[in-house]
């Protein structure tokens, strides 16, 4: 059976009551996006960009969709507890695609601030939004773009104006619940003025224990001098599959930071594009994972270099456990004139066991002559030296291997920028890994 | 305490050790020395339990139990300690995660609760005082960034923090100045006991006016050769081990 055919189906048959229950500005684009996947399908494994993760295979199965959008009857704040609590954020949720509006928090933000449902803002606010809207995110290059484009009827939005700094970090709980299996479409746009700056972190969380399947599509506009951060975080369960697509074009003398950690999950693609587009932009690419059982994870970024003076570094670490893959495919393109471009990627993995599985794909394609750009990927086990060092003053080995991998992945936790939110992974990764994090069986209260 | 018994030992199928005899006694230091080669380190791996090295024949009993049954960590919890030639670097892991996990695993073993937070600080800056070491010490990655000097005070300063009945220096004094040959001698002369046992393995006399020992050994080609008291190490600095391997030869 052709899934695309399933999906092409599904949207000429309900296209109607997609658009009545999202904004204009979105449905704008749905016409387009279709045509895009009409032609395209999903893509297989035979695409370079999608060779590691066979998306139509993914798209198989059953999923429900709820394109009326009934309301779902849960108070996020009373069941969920999130495991980053008493960090001192503004917390907000979004169930399924839905933004939650009661209980918000209580601090106020800054003057001009828009935060909330994307198709909310879009009704009210719709030149500003229909400005940013899918301009980044391209329906004729991937497919599962077009096919987010087609039926994503709401999501988050975030617009911080020039100049203003939101003090606070963000907090903001993706979470999936159904009864059946599921599938949800959900659209992020953030929009940062000239100076503006804000601390964002997103967590995936499962409530139930169906399958589902998410695609996420999110652009981000950081604009000239601005300062991002942007921190995601998937704790779902071995039934989800997360499909995600990030855009961000930044203007000169931003400086924006991601950093994505995948804790627990069952399928995951992130993809991450990033354009430098004005001059003295840097970006900070950073991801973990931690995978065991039969986990998939496949971070493929794209960073373009247009500008020049730009600053990109990557680091991605790895730690693979029984038989999970992972991949890593990671493309910098420095054009002709991006001249004095600093660009370094890293791609460490650690499987530590034999029929765990890393792939691992640097690309570097250099047009400027004026430029420092290096990459470097290794795939290796724990060190044979220092597990027995530890052994000999007394450290068991199976707890030798565990200080070893928490050192392992410490590196990319370091780059985060939020105190409280470091510490907390701290722990949490040291939790992950000894086989404490009972996510998603949520805490009862739901079923 | 130790006895070592007709030991023979082998890494990738070649065999280094051809039968040692070995009896050291509670409160003794034993000096083992040798030219390049002859097995020395070998010796010393072995005793910890290094996988690298295969045991083919003899035994090694500790205060009478049957070494080669331990783990190197069940071995470490039974009071041996080995301060490494090269010790390695573990970037990410904090000298004080490190120690606290050995010190908590030792008194575990041995039925004892764990020391708090507190208790354990507390311990470690008395023991960094053994080897004149700083405070910014705890905060950094085991034996990351560390000048050989530092690394070897840094074996002693476990030593201390672990208590062992039996210490095995092996090369120590390797890489030392003069100044951190002292400092590093103090530790360990500081940690004596009666109780306690040390083997200093080292190439050259230079350690060994500073930790006296009582018996020297001279390894020579997997085997001990010959056996003495403190003047056979100033014979063998005044002329060389030549001496030794002729009349081995004959």
């Amino acid at each position: 059976m052709n899934p695309e055919q399933q999906y092409i189906d599904l949207f000429v048959q309900y296209e109607a009551m997609i658009c009545q229950h999202s904004a204009g500005v979105l449905n704008a684009q749905r016409a387009k996006a279709f045509a895009c996947f009409e032609q395209a399908g999903f893509p297989d494994k035979k695409q370079e960009q999608y060779k590691y993760t066979d998306i139509a295979k993914l798209f198989e199965p059953d999923y429900g969709l709820n394109l009326n959008r009934l309301d779902i009857p849960v108070n996020p704040h009373e069941v969920f507890k999130c495991d980053v609590p008493n960090m001192s954020t503004a917390l907000y949720f979004v169930v399924n695609d839905t933004f939650y509006k009661e209980q918000l928090p209580k601090t106020s933000l800054p003057e001009g601030v828009l935060l909330g449902s994307l198709k909310e803002i879009a009704e009210s606010h719709p030149d500003l939004v229909q400005k940013y809207y899918a301009q980044l995110a391209d329906s004729s290059k991937d497919p599962i773009t077009a096919f987010n484009t087609m039926f994503a009827q709401d999501g988050f939005f975030l617009y911080v104006p020039d100049g203003v700094v939101v003090e606070k970090p963000l907090q903001l709980i993706n979470i999936l619940r159904s009864t059946v299996d599921f599938m949800v479409n959900r659209r992020v746009l953030i929009v940062l003025g000239k100076g503006a700056q804000l601390r964002l972190l997103v967590c995936d969380h499962t409530m139930d224990d169906v399958n589902f399947l998410s695609t996420q599509v999110c652009e981000v506009f950081a604009g000239e001098g601005s300062v991002f951060d942007l921190y995601e975080m998937e704790e779902t369960n071995l039934s989800s599959t997360r499909i995600s697509n990030l855009y961000v074009r930044q203007e000169a003398d931003s400086d924006v930071l991601i950093n994505g950690i995948t804790l627990t999950n069952g399928c995951t693609r992130n993809r991450t594009e990033v354009v430098l587009a004005g001059k003295g932009a840097e970006i900070s690419l950073n991801g973990m994972v931690i995978a065991d059982k039969d986990q998939h994870v496949d971070n493929s970024t794209f960073i373009d270099h247009t500008a020049s003076d730009c600053t990109s570094t990557e680091l991605f670490k790895y730690v693979l456990d029984d038989e999970s893959t992972g991949a890593f495919a990671g493309k910098v393109l420095v054009r002709p004139g991006a001249q004095k471009t600093s660009s370094q990627q890293t791609n460490r993995n650690l499987c530590a066991t034999r029929k765990a599985r890393m792939f691992t794909q640097p690309q570097l394609e250099i047009y400027a002559d004026d430029v420092k750009c290096s990459h470097g990927a290794t795939v290796g086990q724990l060190d044979e030296n220092s597990l027995f060092y530890m052994r000999s003053r007394g450290i068991p080995e199976r707890e030798a291997r565990l200080l070893l991998m928490f050192a392992f992945v410490n590196e990319v936790i370091d780059n985060i920028r939020i105190d409280a939110l470091r510490e907390r992974l701290h722990l949490l990764v040291e939790k992950r890994f000894r086989g404490d994090l009972n996510r998603c069986k949520g805490c009862g209260n739901c079923k | 305490m130790l006895e070592i018994k007709d030991l023979h030992a082998s890494i990738n199928g070649k065999e280094i050790l051809k039968g040692i005899n070995l009896v050291v006694k509670p409160g003794e230091v034993h000096a083992i020395m040798g030219p390049n080669g002859s097995g020395k380190s070998t010796l010393s791996s072995v005793l910890v339990g290094n996988p690298a090295f295969e045991v083919t024949k003899g035994s090694i009993s500790f205060y009478g139990r049957d070494l080669m049954q331990l783990s190197p960590e069940d071995r470490s919890h039974e009071g041996i300690f080995l301060s490494f030639q090269y010790p390695v670097e573990i970037p990410g892991v904090s000298m004080v995660n490190f120690m606290r996990a050995a010190v908590n695993e030792q008194r575990k073993y041995r039925n004892q609760l764990s020391l708090s937070a507190s208790e354990f600080l507390k311990l470690m800056r008395d023991k960094r005082a053994v080897v004149e070491m700083d405070n910014k010490l705890a905060n950094r990655s085991v034996n990351e960034g560390f000048s050989g000097g530092e690394k070897k005070r840094n074996e002693i300063f476990q030593m201390a923090m672990l208590e062992p009945r039996l210490s095995i220096l092996d090369e120590t004094d390797s890489g030392l100045d003069i100044d951190a040959l002292r400092i590093v001698a103090q530790g360990v002369n500081s940690l004596k006991s009666a109780e306690t046992s040390t083997i200093v393995i080292t190439h050259y006399q230079r350690l060994l006016d500073y930790i006296k020992p009582d018996i020297v050994h001279v390894l020579y080609n997997g085997r001990i050769v010959k056996t003495g008291g403190p003047e056979l190490a100033l014979l063998l600095e005044e002329r060389g081990y030549d001496w030794i391997k002729e009349e081995i030869a004959e």
